[in-house]
């Protein structure tokens, strides 16, 4: 996993509530696939539209995306977070996430962002005023989203999450660590539930 | 004090993380042929071992055909997931339910059918209806494919706890009104972010007097309103259903684990973060008629005016007028079956309709497909699919078929779908596909009228 610091470039606006990952990504294009050159099918049955924020040319690899409420719900294909990474995404900035997709990007090293409502429509309005050229910048570390026209809007992460994003951190090997912990548990679990056990014994 | 929640989480936790988060001990793990095969793929690559295999059932079913004598092979681009599957199941010593064997079909039909899913279990699967299996009283949910290899690991799993939801539903279910319609309704009134960040308990007499069948059925669309969890309180009746499964308990054990089960409720004047109640006797057959479930609507109701730009982008692509009534639309497909409405029971409500003559209309394609094999051999020897066939119906291979459209079958552009499943997204059951959610009779009424129909009328 990319380590995730401080981001800074083009912010897409994409202010819809309830993108689901069936949007990002249609099922099909994951039977089968690897993780990569899943970019090409994100957003196919929208992206053609004319109506459809990201079709500008200005938005094209932009590494931020500004969503709605919600952004992520639905299948917890963890290929919706991949089809992003595939576009150049590195950070996506909503009002709320599904649960499901709020973890998997942590999972991959992109960062979810949880900013009010309003925030996010400054942002976009300021984002607007230079389609393409204006920048935002994600400073992790000091838990900022820093305007094109310079204010600094904090937002709250996990404290968890973000040295995990910061260092990489491989959460496997991390958890391996407690392997002890973890058979003193089922130890007990099999005195206390024996029937948990027994039913599935092979 | 304590909530359901509680009690199905606190034993469970490992080690407190700090800041909310536990690491979490995973009873049961299912893998399915997509994120199921790819995390035990991953796990290997990764240089781990499964660390145990024994806690872990795995089954081909999203990208499979449900063509009557299907293979693996029949939709090519399923052969080679599931191959992997088989594959990577065999090397791991992980036990795989294979197409045509009982206990293979849809992840969420299987695993509670077999018993491998009980009360009070903790239990994930790469998939977002897992929260199904809530219905018998397990702490289920879904995850990702990492988040997947991290359980195939270590068999724990790095959470926070979610907030606690009551949602009541007091009263007599009117005739005619199933779980389909219970959830869709909430789903309309609290919105497809409503749970979000919540486990939800269904409570209340409506939701006691419900077979497991239809528990399953309720907390399946948990995820819809935003929940990532969802269950109800294990009772007799879900006693009952599990006694003598395969992987239930057995004899000690099983006295043993009713002890444990009993004590699975909220207590008395335990306090939830979130409280809903509906009235159960005021609920009607729901039909969705948007893309997304929150757009839904009583059978009885008129197409809404759109509130939103959302709300037109969604009349467009669903081809409907505001102000028409919405029973009486024309349709050109049925499908029932899915992870929500399946199983036998399902079919038993849908075959109802089927009085003797009766014919699926003319134009309309009308499919049937268990949701396992075990539902498809029951159904069978009551002589179900005979009584579907008779009327026109295509009864099919078990799977998950036209749910998500992943195995190769799809509802035509512009091709209007009435469907049990739980998802009217923008080209779910196929491109261009239009879908209305609604309850396995009400699909039935679809099909023999050839249009949306309030199946009360029949
Ligand atoms: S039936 Fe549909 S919702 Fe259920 S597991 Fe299969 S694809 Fe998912």
């Amino acid at each position: 996993m990319d380590p995730f610091t401080t981001l800074t470039g083009v912010a897409a606006p994409l202010l819809r509530a309830n993108i689901v990952t069936d949007m990002i990504i249609p099922i099909q294009h994951l039977v089968g696939a690897t993780r990569q050159g899943l970019g090409q099918h994100a957003f196919e049955r929208f992206r053609d539209h004319p109506d459809w924020p990201l079709a500008r040319a200005a938005y094209k690899g932009a590494p931020i995306l500004l969503a709605g409420e919600n952004f992520g719900c639905g299948s917890s294909r963890e290929g919706a977070v991949w089809t992003l990474q595939g576009i150049g995404v590195r950070c996506v900035i909503a009002p709320s996430f599904g649960d499901i997709f709020f973890n998997n990007c942590f999972q991959n090293g992109v960062l979810p962002v949880r900013l009010p409502e309003d925030a996010i429509r400054r942002i976009a309005a300021e984002v607007e005023e230079s389609p393409g050229n204006a920048r935002v910048t994600v400073d992790l570390e000091r838990q900022v989203v820093v305007t094109p026209r310079g204010e600094a809007i904090p937002f709250a992460v996990d404290a968890r999450k973000k040295s995990a994003l910061i260092e990489g951190l491989d959460e496997i090997a991390l958890t391996k660590k407690r392997a002890e912990e973890i058979a003193a548990w089922q130890a007990r679990d099999k005195q206390a539930r024996p029937w948990a056990w027994e039913s599935v014994a092979p | 004090m304590a909530t359901l929640l509680d009690r199905l989480w606190d034993p469970h936790v490992v080690a407190d993380l700090g800041e909310g988060w536990s690491l979490l001990h995973i009873d049961r793990v299912l893998l399915h042929d997509l994120s199921g095969a790819r995390a035990l793929t991953e796990v290997g690559e990764k240089g781990h071992a499964v660390a145990r295999p024994d806690l872990v059932f795995a089954t081909p079913d999203h990208a499979v055909s449900s063509a009557p004598g299907r293979t693996s092979e029949t939709f090519a681009g399923g052969a080679r997931p599931i191959a992997g599957l088989r594959q990577r199941a065999k090397e791991t010593g992980v036990r795989l339910f294979d197409l045509g064997q009982p206990g293979h079909g849809i992840v969420h039909v299987m695993g509670p059918e077999l018993g491998i899913v009980l009360p009070g279990v903790t239990l994930v699967c790469g998939d977002s209806h897992t929260c199904t299996n809530g219905g018998v009283g397990a702490l289920a949910f879904g995850i990702g494919a990492s988040e997947l290899t991290h359980v195939l690991a270590t068999q724990t799993l790095m959470q926070r706890k979610p907030r606690a939801m009551r949602l009541t539903y007091e009263g007599v279910l009117p005739k005619g009104v199933t779980a389909k319609d219970m959830i869709l309704a909430a789903i309309g009134k609290l919105g497809t972010a409503g749970g979000t960040g919540y486990a939800v308990e269904y409570a209340g007499s409506a939701v006691r007097a419900l077979g497991v069948e239809a528990r399953l059925t309720l907390c399946n669309l948990s995820i819809e309103m935003g929940a990532k969890m969802g269950f109800v309180a294990p009772d007799e009746t879900v006693f009952q259903w599990l006694a003598g499964r395969r992987f239930a308990p057995k004899g000690a054990h099983w006295d043993a684990a009713l002890r444990d089960w009993q004590g699975l409720r909220s207590d008395v004047g335990a306090r939830f973060d979130a409280e809903h109640a509906i009235d159960a006797a005021t609920i009607a057959p729901q039909i969705t008629w948007g893309t997304s479930p929150e757009q839904v609507l009583p059978v009885t109701a008129t197409i809404p005016a759109p509130a939103t730009p959302g709300d037109r982008a969604a009349l467009d692509y669903m081809g409907l007028e505001p102000g028409r009534p919405i029973a009486g639309t024309k349709v050109d497909w049925v499908f029932i079956g899915s992870c929500t409405n399946s199983r036998i029971s399902d079919l038993r409500d849908a075959a109802v309709l089927l009085r003797p003559g009766a014919k699926v209309a003319p134009g309309v394609t009308a499919w049937v497909v268990p949701g396992s094999e075990i539902v498809k051999r029951e159904a069978e020897a009551e002589g179900l699919h005979r009584r579907f066939l008779d009327a026109g119906f295509e009864w099919r291979e078990p799977g998950c078929a036209l749910c998500v459209a992943a195995n190769g079958e799809a509802v035509p552009p512009g091709a209007r779908c009435v469907s049990t499943s739980n998802r009217n997204f923008v080209g779910r059951q196929g491109t261009g596909a239009r879908t209305h959610l609604a309850s396995p009779a009400m699909a039935a009424a679809a099909a023999l009228t050839g249009a949306i129909t309030d199946v009360r009328a029949f």
